[in-house]
């Protein structure tokens, strides 16, 4: 119950964004918007009187993998725009492996030099890519 | 009726060629082994080789993710039946009888059937496709702006109300779509819309990185740490594979109710796959003189939602190709990546890329024997493929999104974008809403904008102009609208009724009532 209503604030804020815009291009968004909130109202009420079964298991978060997956990306970007293709494809591949607890240190090392190594020999050799191995961009 | 038989001669003309045989081949193949993998479904196989077409022409592309559309299909089942593992939802009905099977070592008889079932069924499918499609081109030409919107609309609420989960959640996560949609330059003003200063938005949304970070990152993050492989030491021998005679006039009729059901489903839009194989396997519970076979190794309840699967997989193509609407997420993203290629799906279609079109169909046939062919020897392969443990293949998937987002427009921004819709997913995923609509909407929603405003234009605002008399077909089309939203509260409405009385356990009860 709580979760839903979690969604339908969420569904309102996206509503306020949708009747700024212009009237003219903004006619069919502003009527998306009004409809979203609606519909998130009506997922809040029948949420209210809906009890929530407990059957459903809660899974623990997996702040680990979670922040490592999003890191990797970020990395993945960082080190495009300024290191180049090799260390991009590193740290994207390693530091998403790192999220997984059963992965090592080495076994993930091992993993993201093997990807590079594919990375290299698809991406920037086979396919031409737009993307140079090392340095800026 | 001699005019399609011919279009098919020149489709095999087409589909024959080397080149787009090879493709055709290769989409099959990772289809096929991706869908055996679990947790990767043919929408992020389709969104991950998305990049890799736009460099093709426009006819190996399609009949590439075309090929691992189906394939994916071939290979869901061989995952549920022999680890008891649903790849992707539509499979899960297929573990039920299928895994059982296994256990009393008929797993390679249940595998045999479940490629003659499919192939019969896709057979059908195909051939449903070859005549309906004219027939719907000629209504399709009468269509203007106001019976687009309408069908659209159908599509989109039929789409986001018939998917798993609660219609509400559903029709929400359309809308959020259709916002995502609208993102961008509008293509009447010029004013750029919600791009919140970036100059990179006002080029729209990219479709390859909402749909791999609504379907690749989101699972990733869902499932990181939380995927068990089991192994399974199954060995599928060759001769195993052959059904009796008995076994095959066993599972003869279950096979062509199968397909009819899958047939029906797919000709109409926005019914997901997995609701079509949970009917097929319903409906065959309660037609069986012994329905409490089921569960434990029944031949039937294998075949059944197997050819409904597959008949639906290829009718599923006839309202995207024809009219340019897309009856689920998968076919969204063949739509978008016709849209990416300038070929605008529609009425205009077959006509104008006759060889598309008719190439695609003859694609299918030749697709779905290479998959027979390929996977009898394959099988043991694909079991082998099975126990590479997630945690290696997880940072492998991440980096070709990340490669395969930025090699679109090579623009490190919308791999960023990927994170947002990735984070974005994960957390509607876990609140329980459906994330498959968001790109229903996504696709077609400008679609969707652009008819609704030629409608108004040439009716001066007039907003009943869909209801009008000279539009009996959009009338029509909103009817049904109406009546299926209608329909589901009155379901929700019953059932919560009945939920007061009985306190029915929730998941697969109530969808296979």
């Amino acid at each position: 119950m709580m979760v839903l209503g979690l969604g339908a604030t969420f569904q309102g804020s996206t509503y306020s964004v949708g009747t700024l815009s212009r009237m003219g291009p903004g006619y069919f968004p502003m009527a998306l918007g009004i409809i979203l909130t609606l519909i998130g109202l009506a997922i809040a009420v029948t949420a209210r009187f809906t009890h929530y079964e407990g059957e459903e298991e809660v899974l623990p978060p997996e702040w680990r993998g979670w922040i490592c997956i999003c890191a990797s990306v970020v990395a993945f970007v960082v080190f495009g725009m300024y290191g180049g293709l090799v260390p991009a494809t590193f740290a994207i591949v390693f530091i998403s492996a790192m999220g997984d607890r059963m992965n090592t240190w080495k076994s993930a090392a091992v993993l993201a030099a093997g990807i590079v190594v594919i990375a290299i020999v698809v991406f920037w050799w086979a396919l031409q890519m737009q993307l140079p191995l090392f340095g800026m961009r | 009726m001699q005019q399609a038989l011919q279009d098919l001669w020149y489709g095999f003309g087409v589909a024959l060629q080397p080149h787009n045989l090879m493709w055709s081949f290769f989409g099959v193949l990772v289809g096929n082994l991706i869908g055996v993998l679990p947790g990767m479904g043919a929408l992020s196989a389709i969104s991950m080789l998305l990049p890799l077409t736009f460099t093709m022409k426009p006819i190996p592309a399609i009949l590439m993710l075309a090929g691992i559309f189906y394939g994916s299909m071939y290979g869901g089942a061989i995952g549920a039946i022999l680890l008891n593992m649903p790849s992707h939802p539509p499979h899960a009905v297929t573990c039920l009888d299928g895994y059982p099977m296994t256990k009393q070592g008929k797993g390679g008889l249940a595998l045999g059937i479940t490629m003659i079932c499919s192939f019969f069924a896709a057979s059908f499918g195909i051939t449903v496709m070859i005549f309906a499609s004219p027939l719907l081109v000629e209504i399709a030409f009468k269509f203007g702006p106001g019976e687009i919107f309408s069908i659209m609309l159908l599509g989109l609420i039929a789409g986001g109300t018939m998917s798993r989960g609660s219609p509400l959640k559903g029709i929400a996560m359309t809308v959020v779509g259709l916002l995502i949609g609208i993102v961008g330059t509008d293509v009447n003003s010029g004013v750029a819309r919600f791009t919140f200063g970036l100059v990179e938005l006002t080029d729209r949304v990219e479709l390859v990185a909402l749909a791999l970070g609504l379907f690749g990152v989101a699972d990733f993050l869902r499932s990181v740490n939380r995927m068990q492989l089991i192994g399974s030491g199954m060995k599928v021998r060759l001769r195993d594979m052959f059904p009796t005679w008995k076994e095959l006039k066993q599972s003869f009729a279950p096979m062509i109710r199968g397909t009819l059901i899958g047939t029906l489903f797919g000709a109409m839009p926005g019914t997901g796959p997995t609701i079509t194989t949970f009917v097929a396997y319903a409906f065959e519970r309660k037609v069986s003189r012994t329905p409490e076979r089921f569960g434990h190794g029944a031949l039937e309840g294998v075949a059944a939602p197997e050819a409904a699967s597959h008949s639906k997989t290829q009718v599923d193509f006839i309202p995207t190709m024809s009219l340019g609407i897309p009856g689920d997420p998968v076919m969204a993203l063949i739509l978008g990546a016709l849209i990416i290629q300038g070929i605008q799906p529609g009425p205009q279609l077959i006509t104008q890329h006759a060889d598309l079109f008719w190439g695609l169909i003859a694609s299918f046939w030749i697709g779905n024997i290479l998959l027979v062919i390929l996977n009898v020897p394959l099988i043991g392969l694909w079991v082998k493929v099975l126990q590479v443990p997630y945690r290696y293949m997880f940072p492998c998937a991440m980096f070709f999104i990340a490669i395969g987002v930025y090699s679109t427009n090579n623009s490190l921004f919308e791999v960023n974008e990927v994170l947002v819709f990735g984070v974005i997913g994960a957390i509607f995923m876990a609140l329980d809403f459906p994330v498959a609509p968001i790109l229903l909407g996504y696709v077609l929603g400008p679609l969707v904008e652009e008819n609704f405003r030629r409608a108004m234009l040439l009716s001066r605002g007039d907003l009943t102009v869909f209801f009008h008399r000279n539009h009996p077909i959009s009338a029509t089309f909103l009817t049904i609208c109406f009546l299926l939203v209608a329909g589901q509260m009155f379901f929700a409405a019953r059932a919560k009724h009945r939920e007061k009385k009985l306190r029915v356990p929730k998941g697969v009860a109530a969808v296979s009532e």
